[in-house]
């Protein structure tokens, strides 16, 4: 660091600071006492950004929340078939996801614009039948994840007491995926969605009593007219997708709270003899 | 188990040893001030969400009457073969509100159900009473074949074959002005007697008429017709 000049009274020399002698400079700090400080731009930008973080986390205290879901404690045997769930989450995410973008040049007109639309998508879009073919396959690998994750759950006995609300909100979630797939399935609007859903509105028909109201629910009056389309575009981008999204979250919540289950070849340690002694 | 609950408050303000309650009381002014609050948050959230319930569940019970639809001359339809006709069953999307019906003049030697004045000219429909697929009419072998499942119906739509619950259903068809229109749609039990039309899939003989009820959404023509 240069010095300033000696100031001449009533002068002021307006030129840069000549450079010390290298005994005059000021010692280099002493070793140990530089670890932690950033020095390449590449360690300030990290300083910055865990500022930010920290900014964040004095004001909500989210740190915790994620410690909380993130290091949980696992039972002694988790293996691979525990990935299932998270497999299926990422599968919805998928799907929303290339939803979304799909949405983004969807017409949900039954008189022609909705197959216009698809078909554009699926030629002139840049990358357009690539997002559209993930979602379309995308449903079938979240309906065999969502079946395979159900099984695992059943078979390891994770359903039973204090699981018992987590298995009920799986199903639930099970059903809402299916109907996802039924009200999806005629957005392309074309000869196999026509028809596809006019023979599953009628299934739904054959329930006794209730059946043929909840067919004229599903189609919007007693023929497939031109609110049925809208009727399945609302109930396939916004309300099951809500609940979907709503239930995830009660879901992961109870499997955080209550955590995993042990698979069921894991026996509990039995106590040693000598211990049940000493406690009488 | 789950803890004991805890014990609520008796109701009465003379159990509770409020000063000034008499026998019978109820309702403090913390009551009744949370009761307002809570009864005017229902009626805000009603005058939102019943109108909206209303409009997602109003088409069950709005009637929606297909009015007369004109297809063509008495001479176009023999009485021993079927003539397709296609007619509008939604208006305003094009090719995907079309249905195909059977039309053919009424054979009285053949022709089981009582002569009306809507039924001079029988009109069957092609939506198999199965699951809704387009049963496709064989002249040769004189029965309608749906390609889906394997449902096989006769001359006179009677399901003879396949797992259909009861016959084809059929129009209404009058005579206007020199040619043959095409009505409203009705079911048929295997009897053929008229019902108000059912989704494909809901038997009527017996029991069926009552498990599935008609819908408000849509009637056959009134009188016995």
């Amino acid at each position: 660091m240069a010095s300033k000049p000696t100031q001449k009274r009533g002068f002021k020399l307006p030129l840069p600071a000549p450079p010390l002698p290298p005994q005059l400079e000021p010692l280099p700090p002493p070793p140990g006492t530089q670890r932690g400080r950033p020095h390449t731009p590449l360690e300030h930008a990290a300083e910055a950004g865990k500022s930010v973080v920290d900014w964040v986390d004095e004001r909500t205290s989210l740190s915790g929340a994620a410690r909380w879901m993130m290091f949980r404690k696992v039972p002694k045997g988790t293996n691979w078939f525990y990935t299932l769930g998270s497999a299926t989450m990422i599968a919805f995410l998928s799907q929303a996801v290339t939803g979304v973008f799909l949405a983004m040049y969807y017409r949900p007109d039954a008189s022609g614009g909705a197959y216009e639309s698809i078909r554009y998508i699926s030629t002139s879009v840049f990358l357009g039948n690539f997002v559209r073919g993930m979602h379309r396959w995308g449903a079938t690998v979240m309906v065999v994840l969502v079946f395979l994750h159900m099984a695992r759950t059943f078979v390891w006995g994770a359903y039973k007491y204090p699981r018992e609300l987590n298995w009920v909100i799986g199903v639930v979630l099970l059903i809402l995926t299916m109907v996802m797939g039924f009200t999806g399935y005629l957005l392309p609007f074309d000869e196999r969605s026509y028809w596809a859903t006019i023979v599953g509105v009628n299934i739904n028909g054959t329930g006794p009593i209730v059946g043929p109201y909840l067919s004229d629910f599903l189609r919007g009056g007693p023929e497939f007219n031109a609110t049925t389309l809208s009727r399945f575009y609302a109930i396939h981008m916004l309300i099951v997708p809500g609940l979907l999204a709503a239930l995830i979250g009660a879901h992961l919540y109870l499997v955080a709270k209550l955590g995993t289950t042990a698979p069921p070849w894991i026996k509990a340690k039995s106590t040693e003899p000598e211990l049940l002694e000493e406690t009488a | 188990m789950a803890p004991a609950r805890r014990q609520t408050k008796s109701k009465y303000t003379l159990d509770r040893g409020m000063p000034g309650a008499f026998e019978g009381e109820t309702v403090t002014r913390r009551r009744f001030m949370t009761g307002t609050v809570h009864g005017a948050g229902m009626l805000m959230t009603a005058g939102f969400t019943l109108p909206a319930l209303a409009f997602a569940f109003g088409p069950i019970f709005q009637n929606v009457t297909l009015g007369w639809q004109t297809v063509g001359y008495p001479d176009d339809f023999p009485d021993n073969n079927y003539v397709p006709v296609v007619i509008t069953t939604a208006p305003g999307i094009g090719e995907a509100g079309k249905s195909t019906v059977y039309l053919r003049t009424r054979d009285p030697a053949v022709d089981t159900q009582p002569l009306t004045q809507y039924n001079r000219w029988v009109a069957v429909t092609s939506r198999c009473s199965h699951l809704g697929c387009s049963v496709l009419w064989v002249e040769a072998a004189e029965r309608f074949i749906c390609p889906c499942h394997g449902s096989v119906f006769d001359l006179e739509g009677v399901r003879v074959a396949g797992p259909a619950p009861r016959p084809l259903d059929r129009f209404y068809t009058r005579l206007f002005e020199g040619q043959v229109q095409v009505g409203p749609r009705y079911s048929v039990n295997t009897e053929l007697r008229a019902f108000s039309p059912r989704d494909p899939g809901e038997p009527l003989d017996g029991i069926g008429q009552y498990a599935y009820p008609s819908r408000p959404s849509v009637r056959k023509l009134p009188g016995n017709v």
